[in-house]
């Protein structure tokens, strides 16, 4: 790797400092995408401001009934913790879906939230990338884009987020604590991450400097009736072509809430608002769920090798929501939230 | 006040020359003070500083599993990581782990189900598979597959080393 410098933070406001004093420098939490990206020469900061110590690991009880998950707790302990399975076991599919355990053990939430993409072209330096490099343009729009996304995409970046617990987020819709120069402030996670537009190097909202302290989840966790839907080419340690998080409440066989999010598919975690007022008051039948999928994707595109996204999505949202409102977990998929 | 390791280019245009401090790592119950630049992988301090060549670099960039090493007694991909964010932690290798004389459970096993063929991915196996025991979570062979998915295993050896590994979750 190249030569960097190097510093761990004491407490958020050291960090928030010491990455002020340093231009181009990074936050470091588990280090499981970043240095990747650092070893590719995709991303070069010059100095490194650890924060995967500070002091905000703990997973604890809201006030208002919600549920705070620390930034720099894992994906492991968040995944696995007794709250967290009980009440948001949407979440837990979702993270448990996605890396390896070895991974997820490195891995913290707020670093989930700012993963890059996966897209090839992205790591690839020899190709022009208008996320990577802006004004360079996109390789995959005529490329290899099969991993690439459907909806929202720009002629700028077809690129897609590639986590797994985001798109469950998307679902539960936490507010985004952050600290930052200017202060404290709290972001809307369907706020958090950006479409591509004309300015695909910005990933999400946050501004020069701020630092992602935690995810506070609302009371509502769709315990009940959820489901996490990953479809990909192996069944395990792969990212999503497409992935389906639903959120589901019941009256008897009428849907009475509804929350519905794709990932592998946008450059964004996809919340769908418009298709879960379709889902809201109507009876939860093959029909509903087709009208509603369909929705979904009415206004898809896909760009050649991707084309196949759209079907699959599409199917993938109905299977997910019959899931989801029967209560069942995808057949052949090892349900490890349980124990 | 955090502390820092410099090693920004000199503003003349010539880099200075490569900075390291120590890190103070506790491998295998020992306690060793490396002297590492911060762009040093934990996986390179274990193997070109503490000479320990046991955990093995196969990609180096998380997809296979071949450098798995117990950190605090949890297994991490030590290629994805920074020795300098370990200062003061435990970290536990296939060294570590029992000797030609003294296998532990889970060496033992492997031979005994002939869970290799080249053998390379064997140490990250092993510690992954420890990882998997401490965590406690897998019990049936669908569970274990799963939760073992961050090994790649390149010579196909998965039916003997799930053999392996299912035997030592059941006598725990």
């Amino acid at each position: 790797m190249y030569p960097f410098s190097y510093s761990r933070a004491t407490d958020v406001a050291d960090a928030v400092r010491d990455k002020a004093g340093h231009d181009g420098s990074a936050y470091i939490g588990g280090g499981t995408n970043l240095i990747d990206l650092m070893k590719m020469n995709v991303e070069q900061p010059p100095h490194l401001v650890n924060v995967a110590k500070l002091p905000l690991s703990k997973i604890e009880d809201l006030p208002d009934g919600g549920l705070r998950l620390g930034a720099t707790a894992t994906n492991s302990d968040t995944a696995w913790n007794e709250q967290v399975k009980a009440r948001y076991p949407l979440l837990n599919q979702a993270i448990l879906a996605g890396a390896s355990p070895q991974l997820r053990n490195a891995a913290t939430n707020g670093g989930n939230l700012m993963q890059r993409t996966r897209c090839y072209y992205f790591y690839d330096l020899a190709t022009p990338c208008n996320k990577r490099e802006p004004g360079s343009g996109c390789s995959a729009i005529g490329g290899f884009n099969r991993v690439c996304g459907i909806l929202g995409t720009s002629e700028a970046c077809i690129a897609t987020h590639p986590s797994d617990m985001c798109v469950a987020l998307a679902a539960l819709a936490p507010t985004v604590r952050v600290s930052g120069p200017n202060g404290e402030r709290t972001i809307a996670f369907e706020d958090f991450h950006r479409l591509p537009g004309e300015q695909p190097e910005f990933d999400n909202t946050l501004v020069e400097g701020e630092l992602i302290t935690s995810l506070d989840l609302p009371e509502k966790g769709f315990a009940k009736h959820f489901a996490y839907l990953k479809l990909r080419d192996r069944h395990s340690y792969a990212f999503a072509l497409v992935s389906v998080a639903v959120g589901l409440e019941m009256d008897g066989d009428t849907i009475t809430d509804a929350r519905l999010a794709l990932g592998g598919v946008a450059h964004k975690p996809w919340r769908d608002l418009s298709a879960e007022q379709l889902l809201k008051g109507q009876p939860a039948t093959a029909e509903t769920f087709g009208r509603v999928a369909a929705h979904v994707v009415a206004n898809a595109v896909g760009r050649g090798s991707n084309d196949f996204k759209i079907e699959l999505a599409r199917r993938a949202i109905v299977r997910a929501l019959k899931q989801a409102a029967e209560g069942q977990q995808q057949a052949g998929d090892v349900y490890l939230g349980g124990q | 006040m955090s502390q820092t390791l410099t090693s920004a280019p000199a503003s003349g245009g010539l880099p200075t020359p490569v900075s390291t401090g120590p890190v103070r790592l506790h491998i295998n119950g020992e306690t060793q003070t490396l002297q590492l630049a911060p762009w040093t992988s934990l996986l390179d301090a274990l193997r070109e500083y503490a000479h320990l060549t046991g955990t093995k670099k196969g990609c180096d960039h998380g997809q296979c599993g071949a450098c798995t090493v117990l950190v605090n007694g949890r297994r991490i991909n030590s290629c994805l990581t920074l020795a300098v964010m370990h200062d003061d932690d435990d970290i536990t290798t296939i060294e570590g782990l029992g000797t030609p004389e003294n296998l532990s459970p889970l060496q033992q096993a492997f031979v005994d189900h002939d869970a290799f063929q080249c053998g390379y991915c064997t140490p990250g196996q092993i510690c992954s598979a420890q990882g998997l025991l401490n965590e406690g979570r897998a019990h049936s062979e669908a569970e274990i597959k799963e939760l073992m998915s961050g090994n790649l295993c390149r010579c196909g050896a998965y039916v003997g080393i799930l053999d392996a590994v299912k035997e030592v979750v059941d006598k725990q």
